[in-house]
């Protein structure tokens, strides 16, 4: 076992975890944090991104052990006093889900997108989703989602 | 899925790392950004006793100059070469590479280095760096050595990395103000290369004085179009058809679902003139 200490959605935790322990399993199962989901466990699908020193990773593809020292932010922290983030409420407003499984991943995303573009074309948010699938395939909304967010922001 | 139990160290110098891996030997793996690494653990493909983090070693990391090279050190993350105005000035047709590599996510993660010593035949790394005439420098007991790429790719995933030895840093030639492209024919977004080519040429008046053309996945490791190149000299956007057909001419791709080796060979030559066109600009 390995000690590690990680602030997550603003709080330090100090824990012991086995090495091959994913960063993923780490959130969802020792800290209760299941807003973040695994999807396709092949590092494909992005429905595990948070945020990793405040840049999009995809977090079953990441070791808790590498985390160690490091801060991360997943769906759950990033809407403060019971208020929703813009892209939450972007995505609610524009019906960007449909059965919702990809959401905290695409939201986590979209958030990066914006962070390095806050201004991006309907191509550019394509491009900056590419990492996240969602098999409704409800795209569309998405796309709009994130462009109303962005609009939100300016 | 779970990767298989091991022990994890993570040393904050090259030397500790040497000598973490001298102990280790056959029964450790070097992980890098992870990218690969992690998905090969967790499908069970390897199995390593010992799993060192080079995560943790600062100097590994960033870009620099040393006269007329760039120096990009092999933790350095795809993000991090995409964001820098040394590689898109110095070195244009890596920054274009590294831009189609996986997705936003993976590329915050993914290193330079690991890509290259993962030496994937339809990575994206290789080739562009193969192109650049660069040079990679290896750390072991004996110190630093260094290898032209052209040596460094000996086989799939296979590399003049020693067991015993670490990838330490990339070393390219400046090829300041050449034009250059990356043309990557894939089905899908995400998707490895089925082929790839890395073109960046020198030009005067529209006229091209100097080609440098690297192939992803037209064999076993990424290959130089050499013919292709000393013939474009001279030559211009309108002669690039009949020059550029030729480019996978005596290579030896793999045949899959994705495509046959003539169909791979056909695209080598058709993605080399699109990717030469859009170079010279």
């Amino acid at each position: 076992m390995t000690r590690i200490n990680v602030t997550v959605d603003g709080v330090k935790y100090s824990d012991e975890v086995e090495p091959r322990t994913l960063l993923v399993h780490y959130l969802r199962e020792t800290l209760g944090k299941v807003g973040t989901v695994v999807g396709c466990d092949t590092s494909n699908c992005g429905a595990c991104t948070v945020h990793l020193d405040g840049r999009s990773v995809k977090s079953c593809n990441v070791l808790a052990v590498q985390a160690d020292g490091h801060e991360v932010t997943t769906i759950e922290g990033i809407g403060s006093g019971g208020e929703l983030h813009p892209m939450q409420k972007a995505f609610h407003e524009n019906h960007a889900l449909q059965c919702g499984f990809c959401t905290p991943g695409m939201i986590m995303q979209a958030i990066d997108l914006l962070k390095d573009n806050p201004d991006p074309s309907e191509h550019e948010i394509r491009e900056g989703l590419e990492g996240n699938l969602c098999r409704c395939t409800g795209y569309h909304n998405i796309v709009k989602a994130v462009a109303a967010a962005a609009k939100a922001g300016e | 899925m779970i990767p298989a139990a091991f022990d994890y160290v993570a040393p904050t110098s090259v030397q500790e790392a040497l000598a973490v891996l001298a102990q280790a030997g056959d029964d450790a793996k070097v992980l890098g950004g992870g990218q690969s690494l992690l998905p090969i653990l967790r499908m069970r493909l390897n199995a390593p006793e010992t799993v060192i983090d080079l995560g943790r070693i600062d100097a590994l990391r960033g870009i620099s100059e040393d006269g007329d090279a760039l120096v990009i050190g092999a933790m350095t993350t795809y993000a991090e070469v995409l964001a820098s105005d040394l590689v898109r000035d110095h070195a244009l047709v890596l920054h274009k590479a590294v831009a189609t590599i996986a997705d936003p996510q993976i590329r915050h993660r993914g290193t330079v280095g690991g890509a290259l010593v993962h030496a994937d035949p339809a990575g994206d790394v290789g080739a562009p760096v193969l192109a650049l005439g660069g040079e990679l420098v290896i750390a072991g007991s004996g110190g630093e050595r260094r290898v032209a790429a052209a040596d460094f790719f000996e086989d799939l995933f296979t590399t003049a990395v020693g067991d015993d030895e670490l990838l330490v840093a990339v070393r390219i030639p400046k090829h300041t103000g050449w034009g250059a492209a990356y043309e990557k024919f894939v089905r899908v977004a995400q998707q490895w290369s089925i082929v790839a080519v890395a073109a960046t040429v020198r030009a005067e008046g529209g006229t091209i004085t100097q080609a440098r053309i690297g192939l992803t996945n037209m064999g076993s490791t990424p290959l130089r179009a050499t013919a292709v190149e000393d013939a474009l000299v001279g030559k211009g956007a309108g002669d690039l058809a009949a020059i550029c057909a030729s480019a996978g001419a005596g290579t030896n791709p793999p045949s899959d679902l994705n495509g046959d080796a003539d169909y791979r060979r056909h695209l080598a030559g058709v993605l080399t003139r699109r990717a030469v066109a859009a170079a010279l600009g």
